[in-house]
């Protein structure tokens, strides 16, 4: 127990609980994980359809894209989950039973969570798409129209190839947001790594400890993330690279692994 | 195996023309482009096309094969009527599909080279017959090598376009579009974009195509290609054709007032 002034830190109790997590932390650190990825996977699937209708040449399809995009970006995520989860199933819409694929069970809490967290960031994503495929030169489509290819042909392999190369960095922030909004679903009751670190806390009272460890754990994953984005990033932009910058760009690679 | 030389289309009877654009009419907006246009370009012939800015030139190239639609008129390449189809005189546009057929065999060069970033050299080529016509990768890598090869491009294969010069750039182009196995080619300004020195690399290419027998539409400021290379040179001015002879005529001895003024301001 470290005692300096009126401070109560439990020194022991923050390295055991960091240096050997209890099943628990590392059961809630896979849901955060999972859920992460989940969502955004599927945010940036329906992201890719939301930015299509933001450029459909069909008002209505636009139009409606665009108050998608208004509603779910200019709402809290709290709110939306609350909605979707307590509010759907109090008004008796759907009440989430649990669903059953093979081996697993998916809680109903965690259903709205990804239904919800995936809904939001296909709102911020479909902005993301958008912009970038805006941003790619029109002499592009145009090239690729000229040697026969229809418009999802040009789409897949001229024009999103590069888009991609755009939407790498706003991509990361999103993931980076969406693993630290994971903590939010904690007040719905689903066991990802922060509300796990609360149930922890309310048998321990180990506070201060124990959000420090969550905090830890968050910054390591967003860590790990950024350093996978930096290696994405160096290698879809293989073709900026010039002839004469090449060694250069070679030793700084060198350098950094 | 041929490279770069179309495969003989059987000539329908009364169609001697590869090209026929048919009084042609195109407005962007209130803005008239192009003001009933005509023109036949016989298959092998390589026809080019001269005038000030704003003529009508590049919209013209750009609706033959058909990234502009056209408000009236028809254009028929090989026999075929592009970009739309006609149901009692009125014509009805085509789908993206059969657009898209017919584009496959109509190769443009642009001005601003498009090339495709991503890609390198080689897979700028290979990509159309790749993705478009859907060919085995390993039967049309070597025809791509060779495409790049013919255009002086052997030893940049790898390279991306940000690699490459403008003249080598617009070179890739030509290849890209040479690899669809076009039966007409159409070209944009193709040196307006290029450094002084890169400019005449690009010419010798299109020389020696047009050597090769194939069919181009030329859209160009260099008179001294027009001059050697052209079969025929065609003048147009504020949507419409005011002159339209033989090369050596066209220079030697311009008929209409506005040819012999618009080659004073550029000779």
């Amino acid at each position: 127990m470290l005692q300096i002034g009126g401070i109560n830190f439990d020194l022991d109790f923050f390295l055991r609980y960091l240096l050997s997590p209890p099943r628990a932390i590392w059961e809630g650190l896979w849901v955060t994980i999972e859920v992460s990825i989940l969502s955004q996977l599927a945010g940036v699937a329906l992201g890719l359809v939301v930015g299509l209708a933001r450029l459909s040449k069909i008002t209505v399809i636009r139009l409606g894209a665009a108050l998608y995009s208004w509603a779910w970006r200019g709402t809290p995520v709290l709110v939306q989950l609350l909605i979707v989860y307590t509010g759907v199933a109090a008004a008796g819409i759907y009440r989430y039973p649990d669903l059953v694929i093979g081996p697993f069970t998916i809680p109903g809490a965690l259903q709205a969570a990804l239904i919800t967290l995936a809904l939001n960031e296909a709102a911020y994503m479909g902005e993301i798409f958008r912009a970038a495929i805006q941003a790619i030169d029109r002499g592009q489509t145009d090239a690729a129209r000229a040697i026969g290819m229809r418009p999802w042909g040009a789409l897949r392999w001229v024009i999103l190839p590069q888009a991609a190369r755009i939407i790498l960095p706003p991509l990361g922030n999103e993931f980076t947001l969406m693993i630290k909004g994971t903590s939010l679903l904690s007040v719905i009751g689903v066991r990802e790594l922060f509300g796990t670190v609360q149930n922890i806390n309310s048998a321990t009272f180990r506070t201060f400890e124990l959000f420090l460890i969550a905090a830890i754990w968050y910054l390591a994953l967003t860590t790990v993330l950024s350093i996978g984005q930096r290696f994405i990033e160096i290698r879809l932009s293989r073709h900026e690279r010039t002839a004469a910058t090449v060694p250069a760009n070679r030793s700084l690679l060198s350098r950094r692994v | 195996m041929a490279i770069g030389t179309r495969e003989p289309a059987p000539l329908r009877a009364g169609e001697a023309a590869l090209v026929r654009v048919v009084d042609v009419h195109k407005s962007f907006g209130a803005l008239p482009i192009l003001k009933g246009v005509s023109l036949e370009v016989a298959r092998g012939e390589v026809v080019v096309l001269v005038g000030p800015s704003g003529s009508g030139k590049t919209t013209l190239v750009r609706c033959i094969n058909r990234l502009e639609t056209i408000d009236q008129g028809r254009i028929y390449v090989d026999g075929e009527l592009i970009g739309y189809r006609e149901r009692g005189g009125r014509l009805i546009a085509e789908g993206e599909r059969q657009v898209a057929r017919h584009r496959e065999h109509i190769g443009m060069v642009f001005q601003r080279f498009n090339l495709f970033p991503h890609l390198t050299a080689l897979e700028n080529v290979m990509i159309g017959p790749l993705r478009v016509q859907r060919r085995p990768e390993k039967e049309i890598r070597p025809e791509a090598a060779a495409l790049l090869a013919k255009v002086g491009l052997s030893d940049k294969l790898g390279s991306y376009p940000s690699q490459l010069s403008g003249g080598q750039q617009q070179r890739v182009a030509i290849a890209r579009a040479l690899a669809m196995k076009p039966a007409v080619m159409l070209f944009d300004e193709p040196t307006s974009a290029l450094d002084p020195e890169t400019v005449d690399e690009v010419l010798e290419v299109m020389r020696a195509l047009a050597q090769g027998g194939m069919t181009m539409i030329v859209v160009t400021h260099e008179m001294r290609f027009a001059r050697e290379v052209a079969d025929r040179v065609i003048m147009m001015d504020q949507g419409m054709i005011v002159e339209m002879a033989p090369a050596q005529e066209f220079f030697s001895a311009p008929k209409s007032e506005r040819t012999r003024s618009f080659l004073a301001s550029i000779l």
